[in-house]
């Protein structure tokens, strides 16, 4: 890394700004004045959208793998979602996730 | 249309329905912290490894606390300093990294109608501490209880925000001291998706929800190409249409049958 410590601090405060930024958006300057009901419909969706977008490559494609499917990750994915969905629990699916990545692990 | 008091209202029939309406702010904080530990999974051994890669990079402890505690988005971190470590313009680093967060812009704004009615620094603050895991644990709250009065939400938040926030500064300083400690062969990668994947699955109840988490996931696939994650923002925005196109759908279908039922009596 070649860059002098003047233009590193330059990259580490404009991510700083530009993120908070980014995050502050719409929170800070809508804020209590409320949205729109169409716009509320759509954004009751974000989170059971976004998130599983964010990790659908990460369980398919691991990087750790080489970014191929590896049977131990996919399995481990789908035990995490058939008990969180039977259960409705956020820690046994964790524990069932984790259970299954651990033996996979251990036996290939 | 956010009427909604600071402070809990008195215990009523309500508050015996859900039991979190007669918490304490200090009650919700606790919830919270409780709540989002299970996140310390990712937390800690990915602030390990940023602590370990920003050294091997040959950013000095301060520089890679900077990222850390400013930044404060690991992601973003990770990249800025793998093209940092080839040298790359600063422009393409700033930016690249600046794209990976854009999703962030979609929680802001699913937040708005949860904790919009917080005071402008109460709103500043939950911006810097607003990453994937807060935001996860924050909307896993209001699906469980919708009817909080904002004092609890944000007092959930706060203490979401404490478990998940300080440990990934803190981890990213253990990881550039001490180096890492997680034995390289574990697989820890994986506890991104599985901590994530354990908090949606009990969210998908409705039909809408599923559309949603569906339409989005194809999509994210299909543009898994598009770099620094951008793909992402029009898989979630895709899927945000598709629940709620059918949720308006359903309530069509509803009222339509509400009118049926009405004529023949």
């Amino acid at each position: 890394m070649n860059y002098s410590p003047a233009v590193i601090w330059l990259v580490i405060l404009a991510l700083g700004a530009g993120t908070f930024l980014i995050r502050w958006s719409f929170l800070g300057a809508i804020g209590g004045r409320g949205v729109p009901v169409w716009a509320e419909r759509l954004l009751r969706y974000t989170a059971v959208a976004v998130l599983p977008a964010l990790i659908a490559p990460m369980v398919l494609w691991p990087v750790a793998n080489g970014g191929r499917p590896d049977p131990v990750r996919l399995a481990a994915a789908a035990a995490t979602v058939a008990v969180g969905l039977a259960t409705r629990n956020t820690l046994a699916g964790i524990v069932a996730g984790g259970a299954a990545l651990a033996l996979g692990t251990w036996l290939y | 249309m956010h009427a909604s008091p600071r402070t809990a209202a008195a215990p009523t029939g309500d508050a015996a329905a859900d039991p979190a309406r007669a918490e304490t702010p200090r009650q919700a904080f606790r919830r919270g912290m409780v709540q989002a530990a299970p996140f310390l999974l990712v937390l800690i051994p990915f602030g390990l490894l940023f602590g370990v890669v920003a050294q091997a990079a040959g950013l000095r402890i301060a520089e890679t606390m900077g990222f850390s505690i400013l930044v404060l988005a690991g992601a973003s971190q990770f990249t800025a300093v793998e093209l940092m470590s080839h040298d790359a313009p600063v422009l393409l680093v700033i930016a690249s990294a600046l794209a990976i967060n854009l999703r962030m812009a979609m929680y802001s704004a699913s937040l708005v109608p949860i904790i919009g009615a917080a005071r402008p620094w109460e709103r500043a603050l939950a911006a810097f501490v607003l990453t994937d895991q807060t935001y996860a644990t924050a909307i896993q709250n209001h699906e469980r209880h919708p009817r909080l009065a904002i004092g609890q939400r944000l007092a959930h938040f706060w203490g979401a925000s404490l478990v998940i926030c300080p440990p990934w500064m803190v981890f990213t300083y253990v990881g550039a001291t001490a180096g890492n400690f997680v034995p390289a062969d574990w697989p820890l990668d994986f506890a991104v998706p599985i901590t994530f994947l354990s908090m949606i699955a009990p969210m998908l109840r409705t039909w809408a929800q599923v559309a949603a988490a569906a339409v989005a996931v194809a999509l994210a696939l299909a543009l898994a190409g598009m770099p620094n994650g951008t793909g992402l923002l029009i898989a979630g925005p895709a899927g945000m249409a598709a629940g709620a196109a059918v949720e308006a759908w359903g309530e069509r279908r509803a009222a339509r049958a509400a009118l049926v039922a009405q004529a023949r009596r």
